[in-house]
């Protein structure tokens, strides 16, 4: 089966109007993205703002959000004409992306869609002229529209409009044009878009998750490496369950993966090439490697080392080379996890007598300790905004937390029986974790939070999971 | 068909090693110089010197313990490997794997690192008592492999432990 994840890009247009889009997206298709200002329609009020000009009142308090998060109307996406297209029926897919756009923004906590009671069939040539006056009466704060477009190659145009109601403009706007396999990234796109717009905060919606998809006895689980999209669809095994496989993580550009396997029995790091399925051993050697992490620019792998009952850091070029040991205390040295900047690591070491959380320089110079408040530290993960270190601690159970890269700053965020492993979305926001069940079950799930430590949810996948891994945004 | 050959060959051998096999008197130890038997599984209700099966009939124990955190060898632990030790000594070609394994109150890759540790320490002992290292191999799992399940003291030091397998 041959992978086409990484063959298929979104195009981005810019939506000139209704007539525009289309023309835009056939002479527009093009392999590589193309973020680009939107065009304002003829007749509206130009969105952007220069630099100096009052900012819209309409803003989303990510502090605050969660308290009274943001009423916002969604209504089903409509199109032109209904046709079959290879995603289903045209007018289907149209409710399905508001959908999808209505569950990415409710899950972060900080919007309130309207339910479907409150919405109202949009008819296309109103897409960009929106009925202000009835959505002003739902207590809708800001309006997304958009339409769907099924075009004579194949491809899907999905225009989204962000509104504001009270002000009656267009905020933004934006255009995709997706193959068909791709429909339900416009929707997350759509929604980052929304959410970036009126949240300030960086996009994490069009992302994928890297993780350990779990079955069987507590005694003998079943472990299969998996990638699902952010929202926990569109997941796929790619690996059959018959050898343990831990902790992946996804490369910085997402065409790879490295995850530690007990293929032949020999506990070892391999890299997983997602485009063709082959993988190779990271460290040709007979030596346990495990804890995997790629440096910010994916030059390099981190990853631990044990050798005689010791365990080191070290370094390694992505593609294959010789280690370089950054660590050398007799303790268990493991878990590093790069500052976004590439220049420092993260890491645990129980050199002190227990688990605690370290810095070093990205040469494994200036080691320093950073936690030191009671009970043990562990799976250091730096911010992608370089703002905080998310851990997990252990005392009385494990629970996920943030701390400054300096030390500062110590905040609890969840409060499971066993909460592990902490990976960040890409715009440093939220966190996905693992959480395991007490006693002979075992199992676990996935979780997310965000760094208010009020949104706990479970993220649905099709059996159990852990080990989760964030990847960045997709291009 | 060459699949075929290789089966029919494999089982000629199974029964040329089991008629052999019932020619020696089961338990008898290797004389001097001679090489003991290569190590094989019951036959019928016989036990061949040397084997996995042998092993677990003639140690105290294949399974040592540790305490939380810990991966030193205590005095029961001793005595364990003792009796391991000297069934090593024996069987001079027999190779073991020890599998290093840790409760569920690790984090998932401290835990690694812990195994190995725990195996390791195992394995230095039987160095230490004579047996080669080149005979040993270890292998950590972890919290991947508990073998009491519950979420309570006692199951918890069921699983901190470390395992001795006969490979051959």
């Amino acid at each position: 089966m041959r992978q086409t994840y990484y063959h298929i890009r979104l195009a981005f247009v810019a939506l000139i109007g209704l007539a525009g889009a289309a023309a835009a997206a056939q002479t527009t298709p093009s392999p590589q993205p193309m973020p680009q200002q939107a065009a304002p329609a003829p007749g509206q009020q130009p969105p952007a703002l220069a630099p100096g000009q009052t900012p819209p009142p309409l803003e989303v308090d990510v502090t605050g959000g969660i308290s009274a998060p943001m009423p916002i109307a969604i209504p089903a996406m409509p199109t032109p004409t209904i046709v079959s297209t290879a995603a289903g029926m045209s007018d289907q897919v149209g409710r399905e992306l508001s959908n999808i756009i209505t569950n990415d923004l409710k899950n972060s906590g900080l919007f309130h869609p309207l339910g479907a009671n409150m919405l109202r069939p949009v008819a296309f040539p109103e897409v960009t002229a929106p009925a202000f006056d009835y959505w002003g009466g739902t207590g809708a704060q800001a309006l997304v529209q958009g339409f769907i477009r099924a075009n004579g190659d194949g491809t899907l145009t999905v225009g989204c409009y962000l509104y504001d109601v009270a002000a009656r403009t267009e905020l933004t706007r934006q255009g995709f044009v997706v193959p068909p396999s791709d429909w339900r990234r416009a929707a997350h796109k759509c929604a980052d878009m929304v959410y970036t717009r009126l949240t300030g905060e960086g996009p994490y919606f069009d992302s994928r998750v890297v993780y350990v998809s779990e079955t069987g006895p507590k005694a003998h689980r079943i472990k299969r490496l998996a990638i699902m999209d952010q929202d926990g669809f569109n997941g796929r095994f790619l690996t059959n369950g018959q050898t343990i496989v831990l902790t992946p993580e996804l490369s910085p550009d997402q065409r790879s993966i490295v995850y530690m396997s007990y293929l032949n029995d020999r506990p070892s790091l391999y890299v997983y090439d997602i485009g063709s399925g082959r993988q190779r051993l990271l460290v040709p050697n007979t030596a346990l490697t495990f804890a995997p992490s790629f440096s910010p620019d994916g030059r390099w792998i981190l990853f631990s080392m044990a050798s005689n009952g010791n365990t080191d850091i070290y370094r390694v070029p992505a593609h294959g080379g010789t280690p370089q040991r950054l660590t050398n205390s007799p303790g268990i040295d493991t878990g590093g996890s790069f500052s976004p900047d590439g220049s420092k690591i993260a890491f645990e070491s129980d050199r002190s007598g227990s688990q605690q959380i370290y810095v070093m320089n990205a040469d494994g110079s200036g080691q320093q300790r950073i936690s030191f408040s009671a009970g043990r530290y562990a799976t250091p993960e730096w911010s992608p905004r370089g703002d905080l270190i998310a851990f997990t601690k252990i005392g009385g159970g494990f629970h996920v937390g943030v701390m400054s890269p300096g030390g500062g700053g110590e905040r609890m965020l969840t409060d499971g029986w066993q909460d592990e492993s902490p990976t960040w979305a890409p715009n440093g926001r939220v966190l996905m974790y693992f959480r395991t069940s007490e006693g002979k079950s075992g199992a676990s799930d996935l979780w997310s939070v965000d760094l208010t430590g009020v949104n706990q949810r479970r993220i649905p996948t099709p059996l159990d999971g852990s080990d989760p891994d964030w990847g960045p945004i997709r291009p | 068909m060459a699949k075929t050959t290789a089966t029919l060959l494999f089982a000629t051998a199974l029964v040329a090693l089991a008629g052999c096999a019932h020619k020696r008197p089961p338990v008898l130890p290797p004389s001097p110089g001679e090489q003991p038997m290569p190590p094989q599984g019951p036959v019928g209700d016989q036990i061949m010197p040397g084997s996995a099966a042998d092993f677990q009939r003639s140690v105290t124990s294949d399974t040592i313990h540790f305490a939380l955190d810990q991966y030193d060898i205590d005095p029961t632990a001793r005595a364990i490997l003792d009796s391991q030790a000297q069934w090593l000594m024996r069987y001079p070609n027999v190779r073991v794997t020890i599998e290093g394994h840790c409760d569920e109150r690790g984090t998932r890759e401290y835990n690694l690192a812990l195994g190995d540790r725990r195996a390791n320490s195992t394995k230095n002992y039987l160095a230490a008592r004579g047996v080669n290292p080149a005979r040993v191999s270890t292998i950590s799992y972890g919290k991947e492999r508990p073998i009491a399940l519950g979420s309570d003291e006692a199951s918890w030091a069921q699983n901190r432990r470390a395992v001795t397998i006969v490979i051959g």
